[in-house]
């Protein structure tokens, strides 16, 4: 949202460098003490775009672009996007820069995705001059009331001196306890005026805000006690193993009490998928096992996770014959959706290390044959001819299969939203934790082309993958400029099958196959990818798909492949709405 | 089953957090019956007070993701036999009615009112007390008259609560001991879990 400001007058003299110490009161501007606080926390990845409101940063930002690097994206959902990627391979706080009025709200999905998915962000927006919020100024927004829902928490600067602790604030708040999207607005003389800055000092309490609840010992006694007794344990774990550093941990558990585990979709890679213990994937397009055997448990052990409806399928149908324990670190997730038995409210890095210690070391021989039993029905009838296809034309998942054999279960692998996004987490093989970026909760198409661009930042030794349908990739195809200016080296793979396929699968099962707009025509992406400087090329038939894939993992930067798949291929098995997991269908 | 709840905030001074509360209930559809703002028995410290009728496991849920906001200290949720709560309501009527019909006055009396501005053309009447008392006097004043009506949010006292100053020291504290960090399955786990 670029505009030529006219209000602004600034002297050229009063330019300050950037201060190297701040042990000593000195005078510097607004602008310089957001980046001097970017500095102490660690940021060195900026997603952002300029604009009126945020020019003075921008120039501030001019003297720092040796210590802090900026990605220009091609739009401010992007820069979001791209920021949420970064957090998610990384672990660290994303920052995104953006202007105010449109620059602001295009940031709006972005948060309410990271809100839902728990991503910790910090996002800057300029906005007018303190004296004219309210009187529909240029560009004037009321961001902090558009983005009030769909942030952890949100803040107007107006008044440069409070900057330095408000944006402590704002990176505690972002990165603890349950981590989600903080916003910062700066009015435009907030950026612009100096004042004594005495330095940066990190935040690590707020008399209001208790990020890590303590934990009590009895409530872990009584968990680990239903443990000992289950006879048909079940352990479903989400993201929040992942975003409490527990992977260790939450292996020795499963593995100490013999215990079968299944994920949800952003639980995914927490736990090696070949791990033996790993029995699949829950919820609406999960495998058959986990879904089934959820309303055969006798204790059913909730980790990180937050029982979304398209993991419980229909509630009062769900798991009812099960002692339910729930551990998470948000109280308003325990009782929410799913009544626990016991709840063990905390951070799972130090609970499950307690329950690791009070729970006897068991196998369940017979109760694991179970889900392998459910697994082998499923090979046969969805999964054989998904991945082994006897027809022409191409599947998802012989793509995936392929993928991972050639990948070898190491790479970052980013997801958009549809069915390729339930064919790859349901095939994807992962080694590595932090490794499959999707957009969960909010289900936000246009996701993987910048969230890719935001993981390869994040962890630049890893290969990142984006997979993408053809109705996903063109709601952000202009960040295939971001990838061409920053030489960023993405993969990106289109699967095609010239459908909004998950909208036109729902139609034919459930509307009578009356397909209303889900033909979407798609470019000439190989073109389209080649004006953008990006190599490419298009794989039609199963022959040419292994040295496809082959040459874009080899090919030195950012590549994209498009696989024309079958049209109307359906994700199977499949739990329609409004129905209970153990009505789970194959076909 | 639904009924009538009182929901008290202890939260700190901060501009947009009316909405951030309010947003809370009007995203699940809950039509909030009264709420009030005031300074509470700490200074600097602000106290939400918001009626809703709803059921107790909606109170509760709300209850959660109020107290999840930053700013937010503490929110507690109350039945009317838990608080001690009033209403203020001023009436304005046409003096003449007044004077002309001394029945009014003894139905004044009865409902506790007073009078608390006194003109040539108008009276303003106040009474505080529960919705049926003010609602009383409307039903009096009517037949005379009534030109204006309002009435204020409830404020309650929660009978059982000891203030929020030992409280408020606490969350201060880095590490705030167990008993503070309250929560109800943490407080009443042996309803909650047996074995």
């Amino acid at each position: 949202m670029e505009t030529i400001d006219i209000i602004e007058k600034k002297d050229p003299q009063e330019k300050v460098t950037p201060v190297e110490k701040a042990t000593e009161t000195v005078s510097i501007t607004g602008s310089q003490a957001v980046l001097e606080a970017f500095i102490a926390e660690g940021v060195e990845t900026i997603f952002g775009y300029p604009g009126g409101a945020i020019m003075p940063i921008y120039d501030a930002l001019y003297d720092y672009h040796d210590k802090i690097k900026h990605i220009l994206v091609r739009h401010e959902q992007g820069g979001i996007h791209a920021g949420q990627g970064f957090a998610r391979a990384s672990g660290k706080t994303g920052v995104v820069f953006a202007t105010s009025g449109p620059g602001a709200t295009n940031l709006v999905t972005g948060l309410a995705d990271a809100m839902i998915d728990s991503t910790p962000l910090v996002c800057i927006t300029g906005q007018v001059y303190a004296h004219l919020l309210g009187t529909d100024a240029f560009q004037e927004v009321d961001v902090i009331n558009i983005t009030t829902p769909v942030t952890k928490w949100n803040y107007q600067v107006t008044d440069a001196t409070e900057i330095p602790s408000v944006l402590a604030k704002a990176f505690y708040i972002a990165g603890t306890g349950r981590p989600g999207p903080v916003l910062i607005d700066i009015t435009k003389n907030a950026q612009l005026q100096k004042f004594d800055y005495e330095g940066y000092i990190k935040c690590t309490h707020i008399r209001s805000y208790r990020p890590k609840p303590i934990v009590r010992k009895n409530y872990v006694e009584q968990a680990a006690k239903l443990i000992n007794e289950a006879k048909k344990p079940f352990v479903i774990f989400g993201q929040g193993i992942i975003l409490g550093n527990a992977e260790k941990e939450f292996k020795a558990f499963i593995e100490k009490g013999g215990l079968p585990a299944a994920w949800t979709i952003l639980g995914l890679s927490a736990l090696p998928t070949d791990h033996p213990q790993n029995v699949g994937m829950l919820g609406m397009h999960g495998n058959y096992g986990p879904n089934v055997l959820t309303n055969e448990c006798d204790v059913l052990i909730a980790v990180g996770m937050r029982f979304d409806d398209r993991v419980t399928g229909r509630l009062d149908k769900y798991a009812k014959q099960a002692k339910v324990i729930h551990l998470d670190i948000d109280p308003a997730e325990i009782d929410k959706n799913v009544k626990s038995t016991v709840p063990v409210w905390g951070d799972c890095k130090e609970t499950l290390p307690m329950l690791t210690q009070l729970i006897e070391a068991k196998q369940h021989p017979e109760w694991m044959a179970k889900f392998n039993e459910f697994t082998q029905k499923e090979i046969e009838v969805v999964i054989k001819n998904e991945l082994n296809p006897t027809t022409d034309e191409l599947t998802m998942g012989e793509v995936i299969k392929i993928l991972n054999e050639l990948t070898n279960g190491d790479a970052i692998i980013v997801t958009d939203v549809g069915q390729h996004q339930m064919v790859t987490c349901r095939y994807a093989k992962f080694n590595e934790t932090k490794s499959n970026i999707t957009s969960g909760g909010a289900g936000t198409m246009g996701f993987a082309l910048p969230a890719a661009i935001g993981a390869k930042f994040g962890a630049p030794d890893r290969t990142v993958v984006a997979i993408i349908g053809d109705g996903g990739v063109q709601m952000t195809i202009q960040e295939l400029g971001t990838i061409m200016q920053t030489s960023t080296d993405v993969k990106i793979l289109i699967l095609n099958n010239q459908f909004l396929g998950m909208v036109r699968q729902w139609q034919q099962l459930f509307h009578d196959k009356r397909y209303s707009f889900v033909d979407i025509e798609s470019p000439d992406y190989v073109q389209v990818a080649k004006g953008y400087r990006i190599d490419g090329q298009r794989v039609a038939e199963r022959a040419n798909l292994k040295e496809g894939l082959k040459t874009m993992l080899n090919h030195n930067g950012a590549y994209l492949l498009e696989v024309m798949v079958g049209k109307e291929n359906n994700v199977f098995p499949m739990v329609p709405q409004g129905c209970s997991v153990a009505e789970i269908r194959l076909s | 089953m639904k009924q009538e709840f009182t929901i008290t905030v202890y939260t700190e001074n901060q501009i947009g957090l009316l909405n951030r509360i309010a947003i809370i209930f009007s995203r699940r559809k809950i039509n909030i019956d009264s709420m009030n703002t005031s300074p509470s028995e700490i200074e600097g410290i602000h106290r939400f007070t918001i009626v809703i009728d709803e059921t107790e496991e909606v109170v509760r849920k709300v209850c959660r993701q109020i107290e999840k906001q930053v700013e937010v200290l503490k929110a507690y949720f109350n039945t009317n036999d838990e608080v001690v709560w009033q209403e203020m309501a001023l009436y304005k009527v046409s003096t003449d009615e007044i004077v002309e019909k001394v029945k009014v006055e003894r139905l004044l009396r009865e409902c506790g009112a007073r009078a608390i501005a006194i003109r040539k053309d108008f009276t303003v009447f106040e009474t505080t007390g529960h919705r049926e008392e003010t609602n009383k006097l409307i039903k009096a004043l009517e037949p005379f008259g009534l030109i204006e009506f309002v009435r204020s949010a409830r404020i309650a006292i929660i009978k059982e609560s000891h203030g929020f100053h030992a409280k408020l020291k606490e969350f201060e504290q880095k590490e705030p001991s167990e008993e503070v960090i309250e929560n109800e399955f943490l407080n009443q786990q042996e309803e909650v879990f047996s074995m």
